[in-house]
């Protein structure tokens, strides 16, 4: 069943079309990669899919209804999560209370009874704690709880922000670059934490770099160039294709291409 | 239930403690009057606070709200003849009414854009309270009939030192409950990053609104208690003036502290008293004082020295 599917998408930023005419279809409970040279146009198509730009052009389904031009709140109701290549993380927060508003969705207080501490918000608040802690242990930051979210290095920061995405039960997560920026140590940490989230049934749409990272976990890949889609496949299919090495040694020069196909 | 309260309300029970000890060091009746302006600016600063210092949406006019409570206790009984205590809920009904009306446009602006808009606002209650001088009084102001509960008439200081000192601690509590709760967090997360909060699920339009209108009726109950205990009241309380006084308190105290709150209406109520001693030079000296502060506590008094003191012990 396709879960996540985008048809014909555009969308232009002063007279530039970021992304032209771009479907894709995701498989329930599978990794789909996009991948593609710098400015090809990854995070705005997940910007697009996750309701932060409304498309000129095309329409997205989540789960079979059609949800073009729904609100990023609305679309993480339904069940569509994501984090961010630029972390967006709660700074002023703990560790514990960032994920804990990734419960948020689940939540169930009118605001009379949070001013009036109902004991339906305490209870309420021990449960949201709990999931919290349960999201941070999937991504290994338990210990960490207590801490303000601002004091972590950066690859935890990475973590966190899958664990709040996580806390919300999303049924779609899409991870804007989990590992850019991330050691090989923190990379190899994202891998572990990705698969086990497809394991719980997650359906994982990644925009990703780091080429071993995409190869190794991904069920799909689907490649973009200039907006455009360029090609789509299995990571193998996509590995051989001329005209993937062509748009990354002609756009971004050998270096990266070297470093994405060895 | 022990844990709960040791953590959630101390802060609160530290709060009442102070306002029922406090008496016992005042030397005249005149600090009653002092400790009661202190409470009821105290109370309109834990509202802004919570707009300002936990949701991260400044307003520049939230005097506004005051003047529509001050008033509200003054046209209400002069000419209406409405008991001043119901006049005071409707007033801050209105206020909310009001937020929730203008809010609605002016709240999907940001930073500056929307420091001035409700500077406009602010300045809107103003003018109206000025030229409406039929229902007002006009420039001059009006009197406000003293309050009466039951068969009893609220007059002096002290009365009026109790009955600010007891709400400002209600006030602190519904403060205290609400940011320990989803609307609590979802309100800070919104300051941090509001793209995050939204595709959290986070309504972001609708939490802004709904603190916006909690904060004006803080805001309007604080302005009609100072207008029942003046018994007068003129425009210059929705004045420009009374809002930067307001925002300089949720600042100068600490954003985000509700402790902060009191500190910060405490500071700017009792300073201008104690500085009367310097004549001229009064306005000059508060000026110098708050830059000093602001210099060495940047982030507020409150939070400032809880850093300071956690700092130190370890």
């Amino acid at each position: 069943m396709m879960i996540l599917e985008a048809d014909r998408l555009s969308i232009t930023f002063g007279g530039v079309r970021a992304i032209d005419g771009v479907s894709i279809a995701v498989e329930s409970g599978q990794v789909f990669s996009i991948i593609g040279p710098n400015g090809s146009g990854k995070t705005t198509l997940f910007n697009l899919v996750s309701g932060i730009y409304v498309p000129n052009d095309g329409n997205v389904r989540l789960a079979g209804e059609s949800v073009t031009g729904l609100a990023p709140d609305q679309l993480a109701r339904r069940g569509l999560s994501r984090t961010f290549q630029n972390l967006q993380i709660f700074s002023r927060m703990s560790v514990l209370e960032n994920v804990m508003v990734g419960r948020h969705r689940h939540e169930r207080t009118g605001i009379l009874a949070d001013l009036l501490h109902w004991p339906s918000v305490a209870r309420q608040n021990q449960a949201t704690r709990e999931a919290a802690r349960a999201a941070l242990a999937r991504v290994g930051l338990v210990d960490a709880a207590d801490r303000p979210a601002g004091s972590l290095d950066y690859g935890a920061l990475k973590r966190l922000e899958i664990a709040r995405a996580l806390a919300s039960e999303p049924t779609v997560l899409l991870l804007d670059e989990p590992a850019a920026g991330c050691n090989p140590v923190e990379t190899q940490e994202i891998d572990h934490v990705i698969r086990a989230i497809v394991k719980d049934a997650i359906t994982v749409v990644l925009v990703e770099h780091d080429m071993r990272l995409v190869m190794n976990i991904s069920d799909r890949v689907h490649v973009l160039a200039s907006g455009r889609t360029l090609t789509e496949g299995t990571p193998e299919q996509v590995r051989s294709d001329p005209a993937v090495i062509e748009a990354y040694l002609g756009v971004h020069g050998s270096q990266e291409a070297v470093r994405a196909f060895d | 239930m022990r844990t709960l309260l040791e953590t959630r309300l101390l802060p609160a029970i530290a709060v009442a403690a102070i306002v029922v000890i406090l008496p016992y060091f005042f030397p005249s009746a005149y600090y009653y009057r002092i400790g009661a302006l202190v409470f009821i600016f105290a109370l309109a600063v834990v509202g802004l606070n919570l707009l300002m210092g936990f949701a991260g949406q400044v307003s520049l006019g939230h005097a506004g709200f005051l003047g529509i409570g001050a008033y509200s206790v003054a046209i209400g009984p002069v000419h209406f003849g409405a008991p001043s205590w119901l006049c005071l809920f409707a007033g801050a009904m209105l206020s909310g009414a009001v937020a929730f009306l203008v809010g609605r446009p002016i709240l999907r602006l940001k930073g500056h854009y929307l420091a001035v808009a409700t500077l406009g606002f602010g300045l809107l209650v103003a003018i109206v309270l000025t030229n409406e001088a039929g229902w007002t009084g006009g420039p001059d102001g009006m009197s406000v009939p003293k309050l009466a509960l039951f068969d009893w008439q609220v007059r002096g200081s002290d009365a009026w030192y109790w009955i600010a000192g007891a709400t400002f601690v209600g006030g602190f509590v519904l403060a205290l409950n609400l940011m320990e709760s989803p609307t609590g967090r979802a309100l800070q997360a919104i300051h941090d990053s509001e793209i995050a909060a939204r595709v959290l699920g986070i309504d972001v339009a609708r939490k802004k609104l709904t603190v916006f209108i909690i904060s004006a009726m803080y805001a309007s109950v604080a302005g009609s208690y100072l207008a029942l205990f003046n018994g007068h009241v003129t425009p210059e309380v929705a004045g420009f003036l009374r809002s930067i006084e307001l925002v300089a308190m949720v600042v100068l105290g600490g954003m985000g502290s509700i402790v902060g709150s009191l500190v910060g209406a405490a500071v700017l109520v009792v300073l201008p008293q104690a500085l009367t001693i310097f004549h001229e030079y009064e306005q000059a000296l508060l000026g110098l004082i708050l830059m000093v502060f602001m210099i060495f506590l940047r982030r507020g008094i409150v939070p400032s020295l809880a850093a300071a003191f956690a700092g130190w012990r370890k």
